[in-house]
């Protein structure tokens, strides 16, 4: 009888996990909160702190997709991901998300089975190297030792630009960035590449952060972004337009603090389409149509969310750069809600 | 004796019957999973608009890998050599470390089973502490440890320690060594140690059968020592030396990035593989230790004395007596952790030495995506790596097994 018991609970087992086909939404809904697949500890990004609250612009992501669901952006839970592992961890299943400042490139949105729902961060590939090297420019580094990470473009990248530039260099590739960051301050290799936003953060973790410089050539274009599956298209417009609510939001001066204030108080046809005081675009997402708002309120507007994980008074000290508004310089441009 | 007429038993209650209804549902019941998980893969597979097959193969690979073995073998090149390449070069460095790390933890976890059943209470003393301390803590912290202690403890990359000025140093970016480079007329040598191998076991059946019928023995060991280095150098020199080296180059002058040992000049071991092998070879010998030191306490201790009544000496005791007999405990556990040591040399990918699991079920199975068929051909890899070496191991079990008679 025990081997029955068995193969009936080896074929339930298996039936049950069948249902991670249905709709995202749906699941999600059903547990009560948002699987978001984050780094495993990258500063101003996806960072845990010394009693495991995350935090990050990353982490924003996902926290603003779990309030426009739930209207509580703490029903999410995380999982730390490798480059490496990231990827089949979505595909899989095993995370709702991806905001693991991952570079949309066609090769993922085309043959990963993945789909890129919006770019969360500009950045661009840099290197990093010790002060005392003497080094002023990239083009000075034929030969030199590079540390990184595995299973990012950041590997592809720095062989396209050696070769380009006919230098050899010698690639030593870790798994996780916290041995990259080791190992390049024990003095493995001469450079550290990554995106740029990437140094800043893993700069701040090395023995004398003041002794090391990042070079000015930006190699590569790294539009970062959150990423869900292929072929659920209302879970990708959920994602999409949270992420286009932030930026509109900052776009319209709504903030975290003036969000209820402001849907109460105007008369501005877009604020109120936004904040769900007009028409019902919440509902054709498959969600209340204050969805925008709880998104805002959770994790304010989105450059509230930069200023406060990577902007000049957090350790990254990160300038604005190409990542403000259209209307003040930048590239960012959401599309209107309407 | 009651007469039991079948017909009045319930063939419900057969347990013959029963059993065998219940294994026909198990295997039903394990190949409906079994097609309902390829159906489920195939069909995801689909809607994500992935399909399968082999032929990303061809692709060229457009990053670079760390200098090893592999890469040279193969002449790596990025944007050149294609994933096939890949797949090859990282099976070549796990097996590099793999067959390395057998070797060095055999040699050491035998001597630490020897020297844990010393008289001597300080070499016992030792090899106690080594075996309990390395096989208690986790081999991917000790990977960490070596890792970071091998780097810390070098010297940084524009200095040397020279271990024999000229000839062979080491830094924080490896170990360098002078590199061979046969000429023409080299292979001259190369068939001198194939002779010189085959003469040696030729020479041993014959000091066998010598010994077996006359009782005289032959000295075996040092000569075929003399064989396989003498007849490889004897001719080495008779065709002209034909063997160049290419010895390591540190230069501290000029531009402060290209000070430090020279690439392109002799030969390098990059500090990672340098970790890799002492992590796995220390963990292992670890438990070799053990196995080594049952293996002899299980050979009754009549054995010894026995062979010493009759005269024979302590050394020919431990080498003809003892060893025969301890090794058939040996080596089925051994080969447990042989295949052990392969596959946790799969651990290396946290540190950076460009193996299978790290080059081609990391870097390139990002570029790709086919993580099915990928998985599938680096599990491949191990099987047959384990099979393999279970299969020798069984052979070697089989010649050094009891004969019964």
């Amino acid at each position: 009888m025990k081997k029955l018991t068995f193969a009936i609970a080896g074929v339930a087992a298996v039936a049950f996990a069948a249902s991670a086909n249905a709709a995202t939404l749906d699941d999600v809904k059903a547990k009560g909160f948002v699987q978001c697949g984050v780094s495993q500890g990258l500063p101003g990004f996806s960072n845990a702190d010394d009693s495991g609250n995350w935090a990050g612009i990353d982490v924003d992501m996902c926290r603003a997709v779990a309030a426009a669901i739930f209207g509580d952006g703490n029903a999410v839970k995380f999982t730390p991901l490798s480059a490496k592992q990231r990827f089949t961890a979505l595909a899989s299943g095993e995370v709702d998300i991806l905001s693991r400042n991952t570079t949309w490139t066609m090769t993922r949105d085309t043959q990963l089975g993945l789909n890129f729902a919006g770019v969360n961060y500009y950045d661009g590939q840099g290197m990093m190297v010790p002060v005392d090297l003497g080094v002023s420019s990239a083009t000075e580094l034929d030969g030199a030792n590079i540390c990184t990470n595995t299973g990012t473009t950041t590997e592809l990248n720095i062989t396209d630009y050696f070769r380009e530039k006919g230098m050899s260099f010698n690639l030593v590739a870790f798994e996780k960035a916290d041995e990259v960051v080791a190992a390049y301050d024990a003095g493995r290799c001469d450079v550290y590449t990554t995106d740029r936003s990437g140094l800043a953060a893993q700069r701040t973790k090395l023995t004398n952060p003041d002794a090391h410089v990042v070079l000015p050539e930006i190699i590569s274009k790294e539009p970062l972004g959150p990423v869900v599956r292929q072929g659920d298209d209302q879970w990708f417009n959920i994602v999409r337009w949270t992420l286009n609510a932030l930026i509109n939001a900052e776009e319209m001066g709504i903030t975290a603090d003036n969000a209820a204030a402001r849907l109460g108080g105007t008369t501005n046809p877009a604020i109120k389409r936004l904040l769900g005081g007009e028409g019902s675009f919440g509902e054709e997402l498959g969600l209340s149509n204050d969805w925008a708002l709880n998104a805002i309120q959770a994790v304010g507007n989105y450059g509230e969310s930069y200023e406060a994980n990577v902007g000049p008074n957090t350790p990254l000290k990160l300038d604005r750069g190409v990542n403000q508004l259209w209307s003040k310089g930048g590239i960012l441009y959401a599309a209107p809600i309407r | 004796m009651t007469d039991r007429p079948n017909s009045s038993v319930n063939w419900l209650n057969d347990a013959r019957i029963r059993g065998v209804i219940f294994q026909i549902l198990l295997v039903l019941s394990l190949i409906a999973s079994a097609w309902w998980i390829v159906d489920n893969t195939l069909t995801n597979l689909a809607d994500s608009g992935k399909t399968l097959g082999f032929r990303f193969l061809d692709e060229t690979a457009g990053f670079q890998i760390g200098q090893t073995l592999g890469t040279w073998l193969f002449s790596y090149e990025a944007g050149k050599s294609t994933y096939l390449d890949i797949y090859f070069i990282g099976i070549v460095n796990t097996f590099l470390v793999a067959a390395l790390g057998i070797f060095l933890a055999t040699i050491l976890g035998f001597l630490m089973g020897i020297m844990r059943l010393s008289q001597n209470l300080i070499l016992r003393g030792f090899a106690t502490v080594y075996v309990e301390l390395l096989r208690n803590v986790p081999l991917l912290l000790q990977l960490f440890f070596w890792y970071f202690a091998v780097l810390r403890s070098l010297p940084g990359r524009r200095d040397a320690f020279e271990i024999v000025p000229g000839f062979a140093g080491m830094n924080i970016t490896g170990l360098y060594l002078p590199a061979p480079q046969p000429q023409d007329g080299f292979i001259y040598t190369v068939i001198a140690l194939v002779l010189a191998i085959i003469i040696t076991f030729v020479m041993s059946g014959w000091a066998r059968k010598r010994q077996e019928t006359t009782g005289q023995t032959f000295p075996v060991f040092w000569t075929s020592v003399g064989l396989l280095i003498g007849l490889p150098l004897i001719t080495l020199f008779a065709t002209g030396n034909p063997l160049d080296w290419s010895l390591p180059e540190f230069k501290d002058t000029g531009p402060k990035l290209r000070q430090g040992y020279q690439s392109g000049a002799g030969m390098v071991m990059i500090p990672e593989m340098i970790a890799v092998l002492l992590a796995l070879s220390l963990y292992t010998a670890a438990f070799i230790a053990e196995i080594v030191r049952a293996g002899i306490l299980a050979v009754n201790k009549g054995q010894t004395e026995a062979s010493y009544a009759v005269g024979l000496r302590p050394g020919i005791t431990l080498r003809l007596v003892i060893i025969p007999q301890a090794l058939r405990v040996i080596v089925p556990p051994l080969t447990s952790q042989y295949l052990n040591l392969t596959k946790n040399s799969s651990l290396a990918v946290a540190i950076a030495y460009p193996e299978l699991v790290s080059i081609f079920a990391g870097t390139a199975l990002n570029q790709v995506g086919k993580e099915i068929e990928m998985i599938f051909m680096m599990m491949s890899v191990y099987l047959t790596f384990s099979i393999l070496t279970a299969a020798f191991m069984n052979w070697f079990n089989a010649r050094v097994k009891l004969v019964e008679r």
